[in-house]
């Protein structure tokens, strides 16, 4: 096992117990829940190969529907996201299969990384709603609930970032 | 066939996204349904074991009003006692004391591990499972008012399907009555249940104390539930008594009896 795959590992469990030992007991105004741990995704390697993703992608919602009681919601959302991922990434880097090898996030600029994570994020955050919701019943609180949990989540994630990279330069 | 192999080859990001995502959604569809082994839930050791290990760091900080809640149940509890002392005094000659052979219903003690609330379908998991005696349809009360109904256990955990859960229906009534309903909760305040189907002639006031009905084979009769808020026509609101967040120890209530009820009730179908 080299040091990445290892660093993923890492990565995925640690997403994971963060997600629901901590974010999932977070409840601003009552129904505000930040999913965090779809970052994952996005930081999992670019590959011509799909499978490692959208299996990753699957297990990785399976233990957090593990332990929030919620079937195979996570699941379902996390595998979409991880599907559309290449097409969304080829619309807002344009990039094509050819520079995976030499992409990472960093060097792209900001509003490029933000428009690809906010709207991936959005739609995760619509179809957990929605599948919560798991009736038409209640569609403006599907509606309201999403929006503010992305805006939630999007900082959360976006602030961690940037903590994060200053401590690795020092 | 080169055709067939051609195709896999072209679709088989897509084909594998698709049965990924059935597994999901069957999934999903089978957490909705009722008396379904469960597969994914956290009633089970990884999960369970997680959520044991996080509430005894979590208890620590609400000991003192644990504390306190567990002072006034005694109290409530010694004054019960007084009382019933004073009655065994009173009507000794007339009254049958029932002995520990004719006992309908045991409580077994347990704790919240993982409590939930915002979401419209809610359960919750407990420490106490088929080894203590714990199985599917069974109370979950404490001792300000009811909690919810277990529906899967292992061995060591079950997972309760909370009153808050918009597929749960309680048979509930009216205190000092016998006009009673069903409650059920509509998913928006997780403090007010809605109580339907009471009888037209029922007079019912603000305020009024709603308890269990005992025609279920779950629930013993007079556990209290809440007091009614307001009453319009259809649906009556009803506040709970418990703080449907702030839970941590709960009893579950076994009933004796219910096999031979349920037998009972069949066998008159027939």
């Amino acid at each position: 096992m080299n040091k990445r795959t290892f660093n993923l590992l890492l990565s995925f469990i640690g997403l994971t117990l963060l997600q629901v030992l901590i974010l999932n007991n977070i409840l601003i105004f009552g129904y505000v829940n930040p999913y965090l741990y779809i970052i994952f995704i996005f930081i999992f390697p670019y590959k011509v190969n799909r499978f490692p993703i959208l299996f990753s992608a699957f297990f990785l919602g399976l233990f957090v529907d593990l332990f929030s009681d919620s079937g195979g919601i996570h699941t379902f959302a996390t595998t979409t996201i991880a599907y559309i991922r290449p097409y969304f990434f080829k619309t807002f880097f344009q990039k094509t299969e050819v520079d995976y090898e030499f992409f990472t996030m960093s060097q792209e600029s900001f509003g490029k990384v933000f428009n690809f994570i906010a709207s991936l994020t959005l739609i995760h955050h619509f179809i957990v709603f929605l599948l919560i919701n798991f009736s038409f019943n209640n569609f403006l609180n599907v509606i309201v609930n999403t929006l503010l949990s992305c805006i939630f989540s999007l900082i959360l994630y976006f602030v961690g970032n940037f903590i994060f990279r200053r401590k690795q330069q020092l | 066939m080169q055709q067939l192999i051609f195709f896999l080859q072209r679709y088989k990001y897509f084909l594998c996204f698709i049965l990924l995502q059935i597994i999901a959604l069957f999934l999903t569809i089978n957490n909705h349904s009722f008396h379904r082994s469960k597969f994914i839930s956290s009633a089970n050791s990884i999960s369970g074991n997680f959520y044991t290990k996080k509430n005894s760091i979590s208890s620590y900080l609400d000991l003192r009003s644990e504390n306190n809640s567990l002072i006034e149940e005694n109290q409530l509890l010694k004054n019960k006692i007084s009382l019933l002392e004073q009655q065994i005094d009173q009507v000794d000659s007339q009254t049958k004391i029932d002995s520990i052979a004719n006992q309908q219903y045991k409580y077994v003690d347990g704790k919240i591990i993982k409590n939930e609330f915002h979401k419209p379908y809610n359960f919750l998991t407990i420490n106490r499972g088929k080894k203590h005696g714990v199985t599917s349809e069974m109370a979950v009360v404490n001792h300000k008012g009811i909690i919810g109904v277990t529906d899967f256990s292992s061995e060591n955990y079950s997972r309760v399907r909370s009153i808050l859960n918009r597929d749960s229906k309680i048979n509930a009534k009216l205190k000092n009555t016998t006009y009673f309903g069903s409650l059920s909760w509509d998913g928006k305040d997780l403090n007010t249940v809605q109580l339907a189907d009471i009888p037209r002639q029922a007079t019912i006031n603000v305020g009024d104390t709603i308890v269990t009905g005992g025609n279920s084979t779950i629930f013993p009769k007079g556990i209290p539930i809440g007091i009614v808020e307001k009453n319009s026509k259809a649906m009556i609101q009803v506040k709970l008594f418990n703080e449907m967040n702030r839970l941590e120890n709960i009893y579950t209530i076994i009933n004796f009896d219910k096999q031979e009820i349920k037998d009972l009730e069949n066998a008159n179908n027939e």
